[in-house]
Parts: C-alpha cells; structure tokens; sequence
C-alpha cells in the first residue's frame, strides 16, 4: 500500500485538530474547579454535582430521551416504508413528486420546518406538548431514515426477493424474512440517526413542543445565552459521550454481530 | 413489489408524507396570506364564513409580500443570508476538498478510523459544537491566549460578535456535511485513473485538478449544497456568535415569531425561504439526489 | 396435451419491446430451451411464467390451468435465479427449507425433503453453511436444491451455468440431465449459450427481438436453420447471397455473386426464379478438394488456427468472399490442414447445404 506524504499527514492533522480540539477544549473545562472557564484551577467533578442536583435538567434529560426514542422508531417505520416504494414500487403516478416530498426536509433549514410544523399543528387545534414535539421529530428525521435505508436496499439484490416470493412466500412475509434481516444493520443506523437528531435538535422543538416538555438542547440553549458555564461544559460532556458509545455500539453491530459481514468477504 | 401490497405501501408512505411534509408547508402559504390579529390563533382566517354566507368570502391578503419586498430590514436579512452561507459554502469546501483528499491517501489501514473520525462531529449536538467553538475563539479564549503568548497580536482579535465570527461558526458547524459527500466521491475514483494519468506524463497536482476534480465534482456540488442550504436557513450560529448588527434570515424569522408574534409575515419570509432554496435544488435534484435509485 | 402453452405473449418495458407475441408449446417432462443474444426477451418470457412480470397481452396456460393471474408466491413453479439469490442470513439447510416452510409441511417432512434434495445435488454434510461458506459451484447446486425442494410443476432456470467456469459447466451439464431423468420434471432453461442449449435440451426455441425464430430439437435447429439469424446465431454458417437462377430434381441453383458462380443446393420446396436466397454451409461441411462435389471453388488459405479436435482454415475465393472450414483431424501426426498461401479447391454437396430465403 501507498505510503502516507508528508503534506497529506500534515493536513489531515490540521483538519482534524480543527474540528476536535474545541470539543477536547471543552471536555477537559467541564473538569475544572474554577468557575472560569479560561483558568484552570485544578481538577474537579463539583459541576458534575451541580448538574446532579439540577432537577429541571434532569427533567429535561428525561423528556429528550423519551422523545428521541419514540420518534426515532416512528421515523423508522416511516423512512423504511419511504424507502421501499422508492426503491421497490417501480414506477407510479407521482412518483418523482414522492421523491421530491421524501427528500424535502433534508433540504429544508430546521427553521422552515420548526415554523410549518407549528402552524400546521396550530391550525389542527393540537395542544403543544410531547406528542408534537414527538411527531415534529419523526416527521423531519424521517427522511434521513429512507435515505440511510435506500442506499442499503438498492445494493440488495432484487432477485433474492423475488426468490422468496418464487418459493411461496408473500410480500409481507418475504419483507420480515428476507428483506428485512439483510437490511438490518441501515435500519439499525438509520434508527440511531433519527435518535441523535432528535436529540440534538434545538430549534424545531422550541417550535413544536410545549410547556412541560422542555428538551435538553432548549435548557442549554437558553443557558448559553446567559454566558459560557461550567455546568454547560459537564453536560456537553456527558453527551458527547453518549454519542461516542452509541457510534461504537453501531459499529460493533455493524461489525461483528450481524454474522456473514464480519470478515468482509462478499457474499 | 406487485399488485395490492405496492399499493398499500405507497398509500401509507404518502399518507405520511402529506401529513408531515406536504400539509405543514401547505399551511404556511395559507397563513402568509393572512392578516396579523391579537388573538388565538394571531392571524385571521382565509375564509370568511360569514352570516349564512355561500360561498365564503375569500380573503387573500398581499400585504405581507409586499412588506417583505419593501422593507430594507428583510431584504437585508435574505442577501446576508445568502453573503454569509456562500463564503462558508466556500470556506469549508477549500478545507474538505484537500483533507478529504488527504483520507483516501491515507494508508488503507488508518482509513476505517480517519472515516469514524469524521463522522463523529456529524452524530454530535451542533449546538454543543457552537458552544465549543465559541470557547474557543473568546476574548480570553485559547486562540487569543496562544496568537497574544506568541506575540503575533497585542490585543485580543474581537472575532465573536463579527461576521467573521459567524462564518466561522458556519464552517465549523458543517464542515463534516462538506467532508463525507467529498470523500464518497472521491473514494469511488479508481486508482487506476491517477495512475494511467502519471504514466502518460502527467504530474500529481495536474492530475488532482485534470483528473480527480472533475470526476468528484457531483459529490462537491452535493456538499455545497449540503452547507449552503442549511446555512442560509441557520439561527443557533447568527444567535450565538453574531453582533447586534448582523442581520440573517434564520434569526429575523424566530424574532418575527416568538417577539413579534407576527405568524403571518414569518409565513410570508419563510415561503419566500422555501423558494429561495428549492430552486437550486430543483435544477441539480436529478444529478444528486435521484442518481442511482431503482430502476423502474 | 400441451403442459406449458404461451399464446401470443406480449411484454413491452416503457416503450421497448421485449417480448413480442410470442406462442410456444412445452410438453410434461422435456427440457426446454430458450436460446439467444442478450436482449432477445427470453429472461422476460421466463420472468412473466414465473409470475415476476405481468403480460401486456396473450395467455399463459399452465397444465390447463391460466396461471397469468397469480402472483408469483401461488403458482406451482420454481426458478433458479442466474445470480442463485440465496438468501445469504440463511444456511443450506434453511434456503432450501423456506419454500417447504411456505406450504406449511411438517417439520419432519420438511427435514426429510431438503435430506432427500441435497443428496441429490450430492451437498450431504454442507447444511449448516452460510452462502458466503460456499464455494461457485456449491452455491449453484444449493440454488437448484433450492427450485426442486417444492417439487414443482415446473422448473425455470435462468443461465443456470453461466457463472460456472468452463470444466465445472461441462460436468454440471450432465448432472443436470441425471437429476432431471430421475425426477421426471419439467425443465425450462434460458441461456444464452448454444453448446448448452443443445447438450441439455431435447428441443428449443431460438429467439430474436423479442420474436421466436425458430422452435426445434438441436439437431433440426442447426441442421435446417430457417433464417439468417438463426443459421449464424447456432455455430457459424458460410452464407452465399444471390437469387434462384433455377430448380430441377429437387436441386435449386442459386446465382451467387460472392461464389462468382451458380450454387447448387436441395430444396424441397418450389421458388420461382429471381427470388433472393442465401445458401449457409456449415464450415464442417465444406471439404478440401471437390471431387464428386456439386459445388467447387478454387481458392487460396489465408489463416489456418490449430483447435485440438479440429483445424479451422480460413480461405478467400478469388471473388474476395471469405469461407470458413473445420477440417477434423484424424491423424495425430497432422498433415490434414493445409498451409497459409496454398491454392486449393474447396467443394460441398447440395445436400449438406440449406436454402435459406428469410
């Protein structure tokens, strides 16, 4: 194999320097004593503590979770659906049209689609609160899902579908017994994907929950509006830290458990 | 996918999609032709069902559009929108062109890793990415500190609150949007081709630009796009990391909406948005985005 | 009675047609084959009696029974897919099950059945693999395991050889033939491959563009081609274009130009003089020198290609028009073919060429 240049090394250090050093940065200040953020005074867990004792965060936590969890299983079940129309339905009355709707909010900025969602929900006479806040979620993470599972399905080969149904099976069962597990690993990322955004997102919650559902990104927003703390720095931790084990976690699926894809060899 | 099954398939996915996609943007263009109200809800009915009246009288209000035209506050907003994504479009492509380029280099080895790597940032809150980027370049931040330290500026660089601090912002927000369609693409280019380019005499750097550019290039204009977009719509960055003066279309619309509670003129700017954006989209849709689907 | 009858199939994908009224007769118990180039129709004529596809017109007939408007999972067919499709999360042993677990068989039946199928295809140890443990041609014969475990009416295979290098194919070939007499199933095969075509099959159809342009058994389909296409699509034929100069004694003299001469060949049928015809030669039957021939041509050997079993010659009449010949080789010290650069005469008897007016 090639030999890595000096040039090419140099630069993906600086680029990867660039994006990880503020989150070190910020990482390594989440254990400091000080309420500086900018001088170090020594290690220290105390906003850890702070954070412990800090029940409306924890609330919020709580509510981001649930949130993210059954909103990243709706999407799932609709980016899948998406997904094989798209890949599977041939041709239709509408069909770029459908297309056109299933990649809308990826190139939508979440402001649009926190705003329309809104106003939809507002227009139906909904109550703010969860639900909305769970199916504003589904419906935009959603079509990250059918992308995600698409790429995946296309690579199938169709005829092993088509086995099935040959051999007896009907569409529904060759979907659970055939396709399905092939295409488990995307769906498992693609439902991890759903989960995260959900969990990230800032700026359609604010639109679309309510009172009493008030997510985590919300707080710390509404926090770092006031200031760069301390305590913003141990939560942003904690959830970089979940993100890096839920990468891993997918990557281990990825990797070693689904059996047949573990040694990369073609099937 | 035959018969009955393709059709309840189809009539289920588009269910969901009406419902989530389509319905939502419906209502906006009919609330950006409402009137402004005090009340539940803050804007006034497209209908009118008057005493008995049939049919109901329609009533179409142009006067947000007109505002948004009129107004220098909002044609502001849009083209600093547009200023501010197109430098970070650009910005952050000059930084994922090269690094990408540097990971398919990399030895075969490293590049499981170098991938992770750059996909993380992607799977990580963007508004604890904003946050951290902000300790970074405060005035007491490490930049400051290491730029005073080795004596090259005085003062600390006010770069928060500046536009500079906004498409900063920008570029370190979507830089792994611009790196992983950048490196699908370029990973996908057989070797072969750069080397068939050196064994008919042509120098590495001539070849990355005759060669590899040219046949990246749909993944590079998906980046772009990729940046561009949610750039131009982006109101953490302008919020955090703006000055009072700076003006973009994501933050005006939240303040049109949550301060103002003018519902029907934030319908009006995000419609105009919506177009704005779908265009482009429009036009390169079938080279991005449909690329590649099941044939029919 | 007919057991697989086709009439007047038609397909069309957007506009290109792919299968073109097509009306075939397939007898219980043969093997079938459906031969020609890439893009003739025939994996869609198989696809649309598997059920994959739905016809835009005519009948498919199953046993007496119409069997177009089932889906694919209720008719009593199985194929064997070119690129196997095993399903690759599942074992030898499962992939073979799945269909007995459609019809919802006892599990002692089911495991009597796929005992039974792998002996058969002799993979009796193997079925606790995963595909992807297998090797090329193991997989193929799981695949076939797979299409007869139902015990189907009918059995579609699509290029069942082609991913099989060439050593491989051949004995396949003749396993094929042993299973098939043992089961007594009926078998229809799509290749592309003539030599398979006509080792496997007791008759085939030889398709062009969607049309079927000649329906035989081997024999009569390379022996009597009825047109152009088929004439050079089965082996390869020396072709005489001209016109009928005229017809006596079951004889018909053909004015061919590339000859430079009139072409004498047998011809039961009656032609009026003018028509324009073909005579085709299989190179076989082309012989050098032309004593007691009806035909004879002076010409001069351009290329001689040393192929083991035979020697393929090529030659150039003095016309310009260019002939192949295979000249067996009898002696293993040679001496049969002749050199580059020798003159010779070349000679053919009118029975062993065919008429060929479309």
């Amino acid at each position: 194999m090639r030999r890595a240049g000096i040039l090419p090394t140099l630069l993906l250090l600086a680029g990867f320097a660039l994006l990880y050093l503020p989150i070190v940065a910020l990482v390594v200040y989440s254990f400091n004593d000080g309420r500086l953020v900018s001088v170090w005074s020594g290690w220290s867990l105390r906003w850890y503590r702070a954070l412990w004792d800090n029940r409306q965060m924890l609330d919020s936590a709580a509510v981001t979770l649930k949130a993210g969890f059954v909103s990243a299983t709706l999407a799932l079940v609709a980016g899948t659906l998406a997904a094989i129309v798209l890949a599977r339905a041939g041709r239709f009355a509408g069909r770029s049209g459908f297309a056109g709707l299933v990649y809308l909010p990826l190139v939508m900025p979440e402001i649009v689609l926190g705003l329309s969602l809104l106003l939809l929900f507002v227009e139906l006479d909904l109550d703010r609160g969860f639900a909305t806040l769970v199916l504003g979620h589904a419906g935009f993470s959603a079509a990250f899902v059918a992308v995600v599972v698409h790429s995946r399905l296309v690579a199938v080969d169709r005829s092993i579908e088509e086995a099935a149904m040959d051999l007896g099976a009907p569409p529904l069962k060759t979907f659970l017994w055939i396709t399905a597990p092939m295409i488990a690993p995307s769906m498992v990322a693609a439902w991890l994907l759903a989960f995260t955004l959900s969990l990230d997102d800032l700026v359609i919650a604010s639109f679309v929950t309510g009172p009493g559902a008030t997510t985590l990104p919300m707080r710390v927003y509404s926090q770092v509006r006031l200031g760069v703390t301390p305590e913003i720095n141990a939560i942003s931790t904690l959830f970089v830290a979940a993100v890096a084990l839920v990468i891993l976690t997918a990557s281990l699926v990825n990797k070693g458990l689904i059996p047949g894809r573990s040694n990369g060899d073609s099937a | 996918m035959t018969g009955r099954a393709r059709t309840v398939t189809i009539l289920l996915a588009f269910a969901w999609l009406a419902a989530l996609v389509l319905a939502p943007f419906l209502v906006v263009a009919k609330i950006s032709l409402a009137e402004v109200v005090i009340g539940r809800p803050p804007f006034t009915a497209l209908l009118e069902w008057g005493e008995g009246a049939m049919p109901p009288a329609l009533r179409v209000n142009w006067g947000n559009y007109a505002l948004l035209f009129g107004d220098a506050l909002y044609l502001e907003a849009y083209l600093g929108s547009l200023r501010l994504a197109a430098i970070a479009t650009a910005v952050a492509l000059a930084i994922a062109v090269p690094l990408a380029h540097a990971m398919t280099r990399a030895p075969a080895r490293w590049r499981p890793a170098l991938l992770v790597l750059a996909i993380l940032p992607f799977w990580t809150s963007s508004l604890i990415r904003v946050y951290a980027w902000i300790g970074i370049l405060g005035a007491d931040g490490p930049l400051n500190r290491i730029l005073q330290w080795l004596g090259i500026i005085d003062a600390p660089l006010a770069i928060l609150n500046t536009d500079i601090g906004i498409v900063s912002g920008l570029v370190y927000s979507y830089l792994p949007f611009a790196l992983l369609p950048v490196y699908a693409s370029l990973v996908r280019i057989d070797p072969a081709l750069g080397e068939a380019a050196a064994d008919l005499g042509c120098r590495p750097l001539k070849s990355f630009f005759r060669i590899t550019l040219p046949l990246a290039l749909p993944g590079i204009l998906a980046a772009g796009l990729l940046v561009f977009i949610p750039a131009v719509g982006e109101f953490v960055v302008p919020d955090l990391m703006g000055g009072s003066d700076t003006l973009m279309i994501g933050k005006t619309l939240w303040t049109e909406f949550f301060t103002n509670r003018d519902w029907p003129l934030a319908s009006a700017a995000t419609v105009l948005l919506v177009l704005l954006l779908v265009s482009p989209v429009v036009v390169l849709e079938r080279r991005l985005f449909l690329r590649g689907e099941g044939r029919a | 009675m007919t057991f697989l009858s086709l009439r007047n199939v038609a397909k069309s994908f957007g506009g290109v047609t792919a299968v073109d009224g097509v009306s075939l007769d397939i007898e219980r118990g043969e093997i079938f084959a459906l031969l020609g180039p890439s893009g003739c129709g025939k994996t869609t004529l198989l696809r649309l009696v598997a059920g994959f596809e739905q016809p835009d017109a005519g009948a498919i007939r199953l046993d007496g029974q119409d069997i177009a408007p089932l889906p694919p999972y209720r008719r009593p067919v199985n194929m064997m897919f070119q690129s196997y499709a095993l399903f690759p999360h599942m074992t030898v042993a499962g992939n073979i099950a799945f269909g007995l677990k459609q019809d919802r068989l006892p599990a002692g039946e089911i495991g009597a059945r796929v005992a039974e199928v792998l002996k058969l295809v002799r993979l009796e140890g193997l079925e606790a693999r995963k595909p992807h443990q297998l090797s090329g041609g193991q997989r193929q014969r799981v695949a076939l395991a797979r299409a007869l475990a139902k015990r189907p009416k009918l059995v579609l295979l699509d290029e069942p050889l082609a991913a099989l290098d060439r050593k491989l194919r051949e004995e396949t070939q003749f396993e094929l033939l042993a299973i098939h007499r043992r089961l007594s199933l009926t078998f229809v095969i799509v290749t592309h491959d003539q030599e398979e075509a006509m080792t496997l099959a007791q008759r085939m159809a030889v398709m062009d563009r969607g049309r079927v342009a000649q329906v035989g058994a081997p024999r009569d389909v390379y022996e009597h081609p009825a047109s152009r296409f088929v004439a050079g699509f089965i082996g390869t034929a020396n072709l005489f274009e001209g016109t009928v100069a005229g017809q006596d004694n079951g004889l018909v003299r053909v004015q061919s130009p590339a000859a430079g001469c009139a072409v004498a060949v047998r011809h039961a049928g009656t032609l009026s003089a003018g028509t324009a015809a073909c005579v085709a030669v299989r190179p076989e039957k082309l012989r050098l020198g032309d004593a007691g021939c009806d035909n004879g041509f002076a010409a001069t050997v351009e290329e001689v290609a040393f192929r083991g079993e035979a020697t393929l010659c090529r030659a150039r009449l003095a016309t310009g028009h260019a002939l192949t010949l295979s000249l067996p080789n009898r002696a293993r010290a040679g001496g049969d073919a002749p050199r580059a650069g020798a003159a010779v005469r070349i000679g053919f008897a009118a029975d062993d060429a065919v008429l060929l007016t479309s």
